[in-house]
């Protein structure tokens, strides 16, 4: 065997690698994406046409699907009570969940190793029907069918990975930068606010990016408080949708197209956090 | 020491548990209280309404034991999560191994992948419905053109696919959680152990055995653990796709627990099945991890 034809032959592999590699991925982001797509294009058809015409670019794109749904499909209530939902928690978790972050990296309290495991804990044991348990409370404290018994909850929920995420990025800032804010006569909280705080903020971050996500597509809870309509959110209102009007799948496809470009769009944006934090969650022995 | 040296040590003090305390608050009350409740509400009987629930000692543990319609969510739970750990990891596997040879478009790839995790289970449940409904279903308008008339059917209302449609489901969604993880994962070994072992004339077949594989298996324990616990507590995907249906056929864990509380108004009992349901998870979390260790040393 000669030099060339084993350099040949190993360029032929690589060839043929690179191109089963994209054959693969290839198809697997064809079915991620087909769905979506079909999604957006049924959302445009009419009812007659939608079982019927299956192009995926309807001839009359109906584009009054989204304004019917908005209005008379209560989608807008919904709409706004999700992203209302959503800022409250990701608000109440960056900051409980900074304060303590910065508790466990810098103060000294009793019992501090305690808490963070058992903090730590709640994230990797699961605790199946804790849900009877919450709503039990919340009935006892009236916050059922409630706008509060539907946020605070969920700020507890995300507490823990986002204390976790914020305690050692919190360590990792030197304290000489500290030092200095207190002798230009910084307070702790000061020193909290203007030194720490801007500092994590990539940390941060990753935090609001995760607390949303959950916040945006949590059902359960959703099903198990509220009785309202108008204080339902999204994920909630589309299965109260699909219920009322089985057959109106135009309009159930606009709302869930108006459901996912929040959550899609933040995810184009912010894809980098999402990685981090994911790993996060996960890489943890 | 001065007084107001000793006030400002106390209020230092007091300073320091303001950080915490409303971690403290939100976690005691909506963490250890739930935790406390669930597991002493198991030994009674309870409606949700009457003033005193009954105590029953152990005899909704003992009734659970012959549930079938229990133990039957339970079992098809673990069906889809055998499922899960075979082909939706296999294929997290494969695409990060695919992506990781630095493929030209490999991050839009990464970018699709994680499409399906960041909706959410109802909307995900509600498109594949559609994708597999009997008369209007896109899957058999597929299998139509495909010349394979003859295998279409109501795919989730019929018995014998419903579980394993909602499984399929269920994977798409997932599968690029794990990918996300195994390729940070891959990312993470060190260029210079392949060169070594390329050096001494390993192929591509054994640098994968000798140097990715052992390198990885913590993160592969730790992909199998996430996917247990997150595909064992399904359950938005089976709300807006079969609701448990046909019959029990898709009925789970967290359905069940669901059903028993609010359906039959048995909080005690719902409560029972949540901590039973509990313990095998940390039971097969700790096991996992303990096997990891063994494989891991060994």
């Amino acid at each position: 065997m000669t030099g060339p034809t084993v350099r040949w032959e190993v360029r032929i592999r690589r060839w043929l690698g690179e191109a089963g590699a994209h054959l693969l991925c290839g198809a697997v982001a064809v079915t991620c994406l087909f769905p979506l797509l079909w999604m957006l294009s049924s959302s445009l058809k009419t009812q007659a046409t939608v079982f019927t015409d299956l192009r995926l670019l309807p001839a009359q794109p109906q584009w009054q699907n989204y304004a019917t749904a908005w209005t008379q499909g209560h989608f807008g209530s919904y709409f706004w009570n999700s992203v209302r939902y959503t800022i409250s928690v990701v608000a109440g978790v960056v900051l409980v969940a900074s304060l303590a972050a910065y508790a466990f990296a810098r103060l000294k309290f009793r019992g501090k190793e305690l808490f963070y495991a058992l903090l730590l804990a709640t994230m990797f044991i699961p605790i199946p029907g804790s849900f009877i348990a919450i709503y039990v409370l919340l009935t006892k404290l009236h916050l059922i069918n409630t706008q509060l018994g539907y946020i605070l909850p969920q700020i507890n929920g995300s507490l823990a990975l986002g204390i976790f995420i914020l305690r050692p990025f919190f360590e990792g800032i030197p304290r000489e930068l500290e030092e200095s804010a207190k002798i230009d006569g910084c307070g702790r909280v000061g020193v909290f606010r203007h030194i720490m705080l801007p500092l994590a903020r990539p940390a941060l971050a990753v935090v609001v990016i995760m607390t949303s996500l959950a916040v945006w597509n949590e059902y359960l809870l959703a099903l198990l408080i509220f009785s309202s309509q108008a204080l339902m959110p999204l994920q909630r209102g589309l299965m109260v949708f699909q219920g009322a009007h089985l057959t109106q799948y135009p309009l159930l496809m606009a709302g869930m197209i108006i459901t996912i470009v929040p959550i899609v769009a933040v995810y184009l944006v912010m894809q980098r956090h999402i990685v981090k934090g994911v790993t996060a969650g996960a890489v943890k022995g | 020491m001065h007084f107001w040296q000793s006030g400002s040590a106390l209020r230092r003090i007091a300073g320091n548990y303001g950080f915490i305390l409303p971690a403290l608050v939100f976690f005691l009350t909506f963490s250890i209280y739930p935790f406390y409740k669930v597991a002493t509400l198991s030994f009674f009987e309870w409606d949700g309404i009457a003033h005193t629930p009954t105590f029953v000692g152990g005899h909704n543990f003992l009734e659970l034991l012959r549930d079938p319609i229990w133990w039957t969510s339970f079992a098809q739970a673990a069906y889809i999560t055998v499922l899960a750990l075979v082909f939706q990891n296999a294929l997290a596997l494969g695409l990060a191994l695919a992506i990781n040879r630095e493929l030209r478009a490999g991050r839009w790839y990464r970018v699709i992948f994680f499409l399906p995790p960041i909706l959410s289970g109802i909307v995900v449940g509600l498109i594949w419905s559609w994708i597999y409904d009997g008369r209007y279903g896109v899957l058999n308008h597929a299998l139509q053109l495909l010349g394979l008339g003859a295998w279409q059917r109501s795919w989730l209302s019929d018995p014998a696919t419903a579980l394993t449609a909602v499984a399929v489901i269920h994977m798409w969604k997932g599968f690029g959680w794990g990918f996300i993880i195994l390729l940070a994962g891959l990312q993470s070994v060190p260029v210079e152990l392949y060169e070594a072992a390329r050096v001494d004339g390993a192929g591509p077949w054994e640098r994968f055995w000798h140097v990715t594989v052992p390198l990885m298996v913590p993160i592969f324990f730790q992909v199998s653990i996430l996917t247990v616990l997150g595909t064992m507590q399904i359950f938005d995907v089976i709300v807006a796709t079969t609701q448990g249906g046909p019959g029990y056929h898709t009925e789970v864990p967290v359905t069940r627990i669901l059903a028993t509380m609010l359906g039959s108004s048995r909080f005690g009992y719902a409560c029972s099945l949540g901590v039973v349901f509990g313990f095998v998870l940390l039971a097969s979390s700790m096991i996992q991890q303990r096997v990891a260790r063994a494989v891991y040393q060994g």
